[in-house]
């Protein structure tokens, strides 16, 4: 608001002495040339703006993101499908070593079966081996006996017999001997 | 008119300024920017109404161009407004006119971007909102009543006089209903303009007489809230005015590409 009194003549009559408007500045019909001349001006360069700058790089940016967003995507599901493949052959790897061990172990169980069995064989072998060296011993040992037997019975017949005054006999006390020893 | 504000002016006169001096209006008036007060503003005077203008340019240029410079694939917080608005006002175009409707989205881009620069600039204290007069919105109203029934023409031939024959309506109703449309459809371009300007024009004005009541001490605490709460008010306005500015100028669009009812 200016304080001193202007020419009011060239200021339109839109306003008073004191710069104040009078009415509605709005219906002023001497400043509406001014303002739609500037408005056009102004929408003009704006449109230019716009369409030649400003909306074909947003459009570009926004198409690129998209652009990128799909891709990503795509690459996101190929890294998955490679993932489900590898946990596919992780997982028949894993039951191939499981077959391979149990064979393994089947295969140790039964060698181990084998050594078992060959080891109780030969032990049995040699059991009976010395078993039968035993009986053998036990044999021998048996006859000695008898033999010794016989003969400590000789002796003690001819000792007693010679005791007894009489004259032995050999034949006949390895006879009666022999008899005895039968019976 | 002029004598409401004549009284008021009477208390400033001599520079006395006591008392409630109301000057609603005077943030509306159009002077040059070089110069004197009261010089004779001719159609090419560089005017606050061109400063203005000028400045929702730079705006616009800032916000859309120099924001999106580094075209990140993920966004700044610049870029993302830019793009916020560009996919706000393209959905709006496809939703309302159809997939032919968007060779015009650059045109209803500019209205929506002009306008809500304009209106938010005009928010700033001491700030001239050129959105506010109605030879501003008269022009746009009245380019989009033109662009949109020349189009209509262009793109239809006289089938787009079907937009004002409601073939669904029984016969003997459709001559009545024809004037109707007829006359709903040339009070368009003044609702359409006058509604932009008269919610800019009501809020700033308001605005001011709070403003001139915070003068007196004992009602300066509940005028400077109002202020704050209209403030807010005009805030949310600059934004809805803009958006249904452009709204309505798709539908108007739509009635131009698709005239059948």
């Amino acid at each position: 608001m200016a304080t001193e009194p202007i020419d009011l003549e060239a200021a339109g009559l839109c306003t008073d002495a004191y710069g104040s408007a009078i009415g509605m500045p709005q219906l002023c019909d001497a400043w509406f040339g001014n303002q739609i001349f500037w408005l056009l001006v102004t929408l003009v360069v704006i449109y230019f703006i716009l369409s030649r700058v400003a909306l074909p790089r947003i459009a570009a940016i926004l198409a690129e993101r998209q652009g990128t967003i799909t891709n990503d995507i795509a690459a996101a599901e190929d890294l998955k499908a490679k993932a489900k493949d590898a946990e596919a052959a992780y997982e028949k790897a894993l039951a191939d070593a499981r077959a391979e061990a149990g064979r393994i172990i089947d295969a140790a169980k039964a060698d181990m079966k084998a050594d078992l069995e060959a080891g109780v064989a030969k032990a049995d072998a040699e059991i009976a081996k010395r078993a039968a060296e035993g009986e053998k011993a036990i044999a021998e040992i048996r006859e000695g006996a008898l033999v010794a037997v016989k003969e400590v019975a000789k002796d003690t017949a001819k000792e007693i017999i010679a005791a007894m005054g009489g004259k032995a006999d050999a034949r006949t006390v390895t006879a009666a001997v022999n008899a005895r020893m039968k019976g | 008119m002029a004598s409401e504000t004549e009284v008021a002016v009477t208390a400033g006169a001599d520079g006395a300024q006591s008392g409630l001096v109301f000057h609603p209006m005077d943030q509306f008036i159009v002077k040059p920017i070089f110069g004197q007060a009261g010089d004779p503003v001719f159609w090419y005077t560089p005017t606050n109404v061109t400063l203005w203008l000028g400045l929702s340019v730079l705006a616009i240029f800032a916000l859309l161009v120099m924001t999106t410079s580094r075209r990140a694939v993920i966004p700044s917080r610049g870029q993302s407004v830019a793009e916020l608005s560009y996919g706000f006002i393209y959905k709006m175009v496809e939703d309302i006119t159809g997939k032919d409707g968007l060779k015009y989205f650059p045109y209803i881009m500019t209205l929506f971007m002009f306008i809500v620069c304009a209106n938010f600039l005009g928010l700033l204290p001491t700030a001239f909102t050129p959105t506010s007069h109605i030879a501003v919105t008269a022009v746009l109203g009245f380019g989009v009543f033109f662009a949109v029934t020349i189009l209509g023409f262009v793109l239809n031939g006289f089938k787009f006089l079907g937009l004002f024959w409601v073939s669904s309506a029984p016969l003997a109703l459709r001559p009545i209903l024809a004037i109707i449309e007829l006359i709903s459809y040339f009070v368009r371009p003044v609702s359409h303009s006058i509604r932009l300007a008269g919610n800019m024009m009501a809020g700033h004005a308001v605005i001011k007489v709070f403003a001139a009541f915070a003068a007196v001490a004992a009602v300066a605490p509940v005028s400077i809230a109002a202020i704050a709460a209209i403030y807010g008010l005009e805030v949310l306005v600059s934004f809805i005015q803009a958006y249904v500015f452009t709204i309505l100028t798709c539908v108007y669009l739509k009635d131009a590409l698709h005239p059948s009812h």
